[in-house]
């Protein structure tokens, strides 16, 4: 789950990391209030959830209150990248001696959090990395252990800072990779992080992400706190129909998974497929041998009848789609039959004879005698584990082009 | 031979009432696996098919009356964490988690103690893993004649990402008459216990495997890790790969993750056609077509076809 600025900048300030006296408006009177209260030149900055805003005009500087109101009032309508901001967030003009970067990632291959720091901020990290691999310093901090001061300091000193700027910075690095590991972060950046003219540091601009699963455990930071609406769920675009149909379907019967996508998708082959690994498999090998895939679905953890003829229903209703394919990898856990029964009822519930409709019904495994007796009765084509996944999306695509 | 498992091997069932459990708890002895007890807190003097269900890891620890090899981990991700701690304080060494939705930092935590315990983690977010005719620890394959249909004893190792991949795979190198010797499910997360490379070690050391097939999906760098592991130690074997999910590099799939959470694309390295690029740059095969696998392995193998 992303974070917009003016929350990143709450979770870096209740870590105890130093920020400006900022001020998140979703009025543009109230820009004014917070300017006056800075008391000097501000930033005006719109609240979305993408990049480029700087580009887009998202970003703006002002001497006035006025001038912040009236900065305040474009933003706040500027859509950037098909995004209407949140709100804008007022920043006092820092007077910055320099920009450094301090961030913290997950290392998969060492299971373990990585610390990062460059005395070169205000640019991409990955840039400074490809560019000026000397000047971005790395250091794993433990899972278990508390993390100490000195290897923050450690991270910092191998980019050559030394003196006040060390000393200063060192905290803030290794109070962001606590607030990392506390609050489920995967993604925990301030870019830049400024030394100011008085040789104080401050997070200028934070961008946190946190892991979805943890949400539950994280309540009272992001409901109390924060003040996010459990259903502001911040997916990177607005689910379709199609997906939000399946996933009341999903939800409404505890038995099984179903999950389907059509962001990206538009051919005229209707996908039922599973599971994970499986499906992934599947609409691979549906398009490289020509076939146009209209959505992508997941089944799993056999699910009921009327579970699978819903998801089935939905797939079919889609706008284009002239045949489904069922085809899963071997189960174990679902049920052939079961899904023979599903998909089969949504043809016919739908008026659709199923012997036509069914391009293919590769599911191979538990009660899978069964299930090909159904589909016998239905005169739907169907196949067992000895024709491949990939052999049965190509007799699929053969049959919906011909 | 094999690795991990082998005929003797013990191992006990967390969450052993669940629904899910009792099945692969029915599944594994039929296929001959040494169940030895169950944990499920405040269960305990009930049974589960003939096997004694316990409060406490330690309970069932003694009930055995010596130390057990290992745990199939499967809790609510809330309670996981704790489940498998308690496995590795009670001295088990190989801790299979079923459960899926646990969060990152859980997993790294877990793993980080089984590293200072000694023990390994395989999981989360996986089924487990089988030694053909010799033991089934975790759902892998299904029931216990589904499993014998689709693993058949062989020289070739398989890992995989998928659970239902593993004994895709597996079935289609069964019926072209090469088998599997050890066949893993290593899971589908973003951290996961035990790596490609982390596993490899083992395979190379066991007589009986003779190739190895891996099941990829983007997201994640374990298979640049296993990469840099095949050209650092000059393995000697051969190793097919498959990388499913070629779909999400298209430009409008940036950023979303299909199948499993571990898919999630952060970055360029994460792509599949990256991945391609490094695995063939080590001298990994990678078929582009599910049904070429088994004919990739035969011709590594060097056998008469």
């Amino acid at each position: 789950m992303r974070f917009y600025e003016y929350e990143s900048r709450r979770i870096v300030e209740r870590a105890g990391i130093p920020v400006t006296e900022y001020g998140f408006c979703t009025m543009d009177a109230e820009a004014r209030e917070v300017a006056e209260r800075i008391d000097g030149p501000v930033v005006v900055k719109s609240q979305v959830l993408t990049g480029g805003r700087m580009k887009a005009g998202g970003v703006k500087f002002a001497d006035t209150p006025g001038e912040a109101e009236a900065h305040a009032r474009d933003i706040l309508e500027l859509e950037i990248n098909g995004h209407m901001p949140r709100g804008v967030l007022v920043d006092p003009k820092a007077e910055v001696e320099q920009e450094y970067y301090a961030g913290v990632v997950w290392d998969g291959t060492a299971k373990r959090p990585l610390m990062l720091f460059s005395d070169m901020g205000g640019i991409d990290i990955e840039e400074v990395a490809e560019k000026h691999p000397d000047h971005v310093g790395r250091g794993h901090a433990s899972n278990l252990l508390p993390i100490s001061d000195f290897e923050a300091k450690q991270v910092i000193a191998r980019t050559g800072v030394t003196g006040s700027a060390l000393n200063r910075a060192t905290p803030i690095l290794a109070r962001l990779a606590r607030l990392f590991r506390d609050c489920d972060m995967t993604l925990a950046e301030i870019n830049p992080l400024a030394r100011l003219s008085d040789g104080s540091f401050v997070a200028l601009d934070a961008h946190m992400e946190m892991e979805d699963e943890a949400k539950p455990r994280q309540r009272a930071l992001l409901e109390s706190e924060l003040e996010i609406e459990p259903d502001d769920t911040r997916e990177t675009y607005e689910p379709s129909e199609f997906e939000r149909n399946v996933s009341a379907i999903d939800a409404a019967d505890h038995r099984g998974v179903v999950q389907g996508r059509d962001h990206g998708f538009e051919g005229n082959l209707g996908l039922v497929i599973g599971a994970g690994g499986g499906s992934l498999t599947l609409t691979d090998a549906v398009r490289s041998q020509g076939g146009r895939p209209a959505n992508y679905t997941e089944i799993g953890g056999n699910p009921s009848v009327s579970k699978a003829s819903g998801l089935a229903k939905q797939v079919l209703m889609k706008d284009g789609v002239e045949k489904i394919a069922v085809m899963m990898s071997i189960v174990s856990n679902t049920r052939v039959d079961i899904v023979a029964r599903g998909v089969i009822k949504a043809c016919l519930e739908l008026d659709r004879d199923p012997g036509e409709t069914i391009a293919i019904f590769r599911i191979p495994g538990a009660w899978e005698e069964e299930g090909y007796k159904i589909l016998d009765r239905y005169g739907v084509e169907y196949c067992d584990r000895s024709v491949s996944m990939w052999e049965a999306a190509r007799r699929a695509v053969e049959k919906i082009q011909g | 031979m094999s690795i991990l498992l082998n005929k003797e091997f013990t191992f006990i069932v967390q969450g052993i009432t669940g629904r899910e459990a009792v099945n692969l708890t029915r599944e594994c002895l039929d296929y001959g696996s040494n169940v030895v007890g169950g944990v499920t807190p405040g269960r305990k003097g009930r049974e589960v098919h003939g096997v004694p269900v316990f409060d406490t890891v330690e309970q069932a620890v003694e009930h055995h009356g010596g130390p057990v090899d290992g745990s199939v981990v499967t809790v609510p991700p809330a309670f996981t964490k704790d489940a498998v701690i308690e496995a590795i304080e009670n001295g088990i060494g190989l801790i299979v988690i079923v459960t899926e939705r646990i969060p990152r930092g859980d997993v790294a935590q877990m793993v980080e103690l089984a590293d200072m315990r000694g023990a390994r983690i395989i999981g989360p977010n996986c089924l487990g893993l089988i030694v053909p005719g010799v033991c089934k620890m975790g759902g892998i394959g299904g029931p216990a004649v589904d499993a014998a249909k689709a693993y058949a004893p062989g020289p070739v190792g398989v890992m995989s990402r998928s659970g239902g991949m593993t004994t895709e795979i597996s079935s289609s190198l069964t019926a072209a008459g090469l088998g599997v010797s050890t066949a893993i499910s290593i899971g589908g997360d973003a951290i996961i216990g035990s790596t490609y490379a982390e596993l490899m070690p083992l395979f190379e050391a066991d007589p009986d495997t003779q190739a190895i097939v891996i099941y990829t999906e983007p997201g994640g760098r374990m298979e640049a890790q296993l990469a840099e592991w095949v050209t650092e130690n000059n393995s000697r074997l051969p190793i097919v790969a498959f990388m499913a999910g070629k779909f999400m590099d298209d430009e409008e799939m940036k950023g979303m993750s299909f199948g499993h959470a571990g898919t999630i694309v952060e970055g360029e390295e994460d792509t599949a056609t990256q991945k391609i690029a490094r695995l063939e740059g080590a001298g990994i095969r990678v078929v582009e077509r599910i049904d070429e696998i088994p004919e990739a392995v035969r011709e590594r193998l060097g056998a008469p076809a």
